[in-house]
């Protein structure tokens, strides 16, 4: 970033003011409220903000949380990979259509996620009535939730490598390729080193994204406690139970969560010397 | 050796006739096929779900009073927060690319902890904080302002989830501005204030739709963080993602996904308009350079 020329200064009063309505917006909306999470967890102290942590319901949320994570992460890596290459490396008919495809479920309501997999699997269809009437339940089950997350999460990582592998160009690759070297050789051995940080970054948002997916979630999960019930949907159950202690140390958790994937984006974009944005 | 590469190579050619890069047919395939059962099949059921309503059916639902007020709320709602996330937007990004002063780093990390967050930890910490009893709450009920359980509760999650979308598009919109075009302005006499309405927002334009169309498109199917601020009261502090839910809960398949459809249109409409909004701008600004 340059420094901008003397010339170009805001007054100093222009300067104090604006950067004071920014900490002041801040502070109201994000920095407070983050805080205040916890401190209302630690409210009673170490030892029940331990206790609500080890309590049977949370201890199954968080390893059904982790379960689906487990499988949702590695699906949208692959995924990930094979769209961008397509979308970056070649170019034929329809690939704008299917860019706009694959940002989809960017905007649509996570309510609205949740939901088209209820109207396919709900008992009174009949996919939905074979696989109850086969014992393998999907929705108010853990493949519901799967599902869900599978289609909120599904372009975190694709989005991250498109623009990546679109500015690496072709040129190393047909190298390779010239030199004699097959195609998951070229893949493994050129493009995937250069594309080691882009990955890395579009995996943490999607690992976020699906800790903490709770409205697509919420619709397809039936809330059943210990079974289906994932730790943002945990932390409403416990709102509204008014444990409220309770809820903020899982909540807590969460937040530790989300500032530890900001931390890492933040040392990425340090480490790749770019800034990148999402948006 | 050399003949096996020049047949591979020919090989390859004819198959994706624009590259010799392998994999394009099993990237291809396998892309489609994860998108449609992932993305297309799901979504497809939404109209015909839809469909199998009879027009009375479909009238009566979009004619409630309840299902319209809900519509009303999450639209008016969501623009007020765009337009609101637009000015805070605009100042911190200015902030964040043109000053520099301790915590700017920490700050910029922060913009995006409303993307981290889940919705339910958001919701639950605003509504703990904004209610009556609240750190923040209680000192606004001084001056009779109540921010949980009323539409302002809404208004006041909706800007959460929205703002940051405005700082991220207008951060290199602001990076890319040449400051040699501002130093020319200032040369010629133009004041500060001159500069940054006549040189700086024309250009910042642009962005700034885009920042409204991501913050407005995202507040209309926000729903974590509303419910919990909200109070959920019908006709007044309902939104229609919540009415899906209850719709849902009642199970009435076609009336949600009819309202999911109509909330689905609406979004997309609106960012297709803020798209050709945006290309229009562009093409102007194109002429008004080349003519310039």
């Amino acid at each position: 970033m340059r420094k901008p020329p003397l010339l170009l200064k805001d007054p100093v009063w222009m300067k104090i003011l604006l950067i004071l309505i920014s900490f002041s917006f801040l502070s109201l909306i994000v920095i407070i409220p983050l805080l205040s999470i916890f401190l209302q967890a630690f409210a009673e102290g170490w030892q029940s903000y331990l206790r609500a942590l080890s309590t049977f319901e949370t201890i199954s949320a968080i390893k059904l949380s982790l379960l689906v994570t487990m499988i949702v992460v590695p699906i949208n890596i692959l995924f990930g990979l094979v769209a961008s290459w397509l979308i970056s490396k070649f170019s034929f008919p329809g690939r704008q259509l299917l860019i706009a495809s694959i940002d989809l479920p960017l905007s649509v309501s996570p309510v609205i996620a949740g939901l088209i997999f209820v109207l396919l699997f709900n008992s009174q269809t009949t996919l939905g009535h074979w696989f109850i009437e086969n014992g393998f339940p999907i929705i108010y089950a853990i493949p519901g939730i799967v599902l869900a997350t599978l289609f909120v999460t599904s372009p975190y990582v694709v989005r991250e490598l498109i623009p990546l592998l679109q500015q690496l160009g072709n040129d190393e690759e047909e190298a390779a390729h010239l030199l004699g070297a097959s195609g998951l050789r070229t893949f493994m051995r050129v493009t995937l080193p250069n594309i080691k940080w882009g990955l890395l970054y579009g995996t943490i948002l999607c690992t976020a994204r699906a800790l903490g997916e709770f409205g697509a979630v919420s619709v397809v999960s039936g809330n059943i406690q210990g079974l289906t019930n994932t730790l943002p949907l945990h932390v409403e159950v416990l709102y509204n139970e008014y444990k409220f202690t309770q809820a903020f140390a899982v909540a807590s958790l969460l937040t530790f969560i989300a500032v530890v994937t900001l931390t890492l984006k933040t040392v990425i974009e340090l480490k790749t010397g770019k800034i990148q944005r999402a948006g | 050796m050399k003949g096996d590469c020049l047949t591979k190579f020919i090989y390859v050619n004819k198959y994706s006739k624009r590259s010799v890069i392998a994999g394009f047919l099993p990237t291809l395939s396998m892309t489609l096929f994860y998108l449609t059962l992932i993305v297309f099949i799901p979504l497809s059921g939404l109209l015909f779900n839809t469909l199998q309503m009879n027009t009375s059916q479909f009238l009566s639902l979009v004619s409630s009073p309840r299902v319209q007020a809900a519509f009303k709320i999450s639209f008016g709602l969501s623009l007020m927060a765009g337009a609101i996330s637009i000015f805070f937007g605009t100042i911190i990004g200015w902030v964040l690319t043109r000053y520099r002063f301790p915590g700017r780093r920490v700050l910029d990390a922060i913009i995006d902890l409303p993307f981290a967050m889940p919705t339910s930890v958001s919701g639950i910490t605003l509504a703990a904080l904004y209610s009556e009893q609240g750190w923040i709450g209680s000192y606004l009920n001084q001056f009779g302002i109540k921010v949980a359980f009323t539409p302002l509760g809404i208004l006041l999650a909706l800007i959460f989830v929205g703002f940051p979308f405005v700082v991220r598009a207008v951060q290199p919109a602001l990076e890319e501005i040449e400051p040699e075009v501002e130093e020319a302005a200032a040369c010629l006499g133009a004041t500060r204030g001159q500069t940054v309405r006549k040189i700086i927002m024309p250009q910042l334009t642009p962005a700034l739709l885009t920042g409204f169309a991501l913050a407005v498109a995202r507040a209309l199917g926000e729903y974590g963080s509303v419910i919990f601020i909200a109070g959920n009261i019908p006709m007044v502090s309902e939104i229609v993602p919540l009415l899906i839910v209850i719709k849902l809960e009642q199970f009435d398949y076609l009336g949600a996904s009819a309202l999911a459809l109509l909330m689905l249109l609406a979004s997309l409409g609106l960012l297709l308009f803020i798209n050709v909004l945006h290309m229009l701008l562009r093409i102007s600004y194109a002429k008004t350079s080349s003519a310039a």
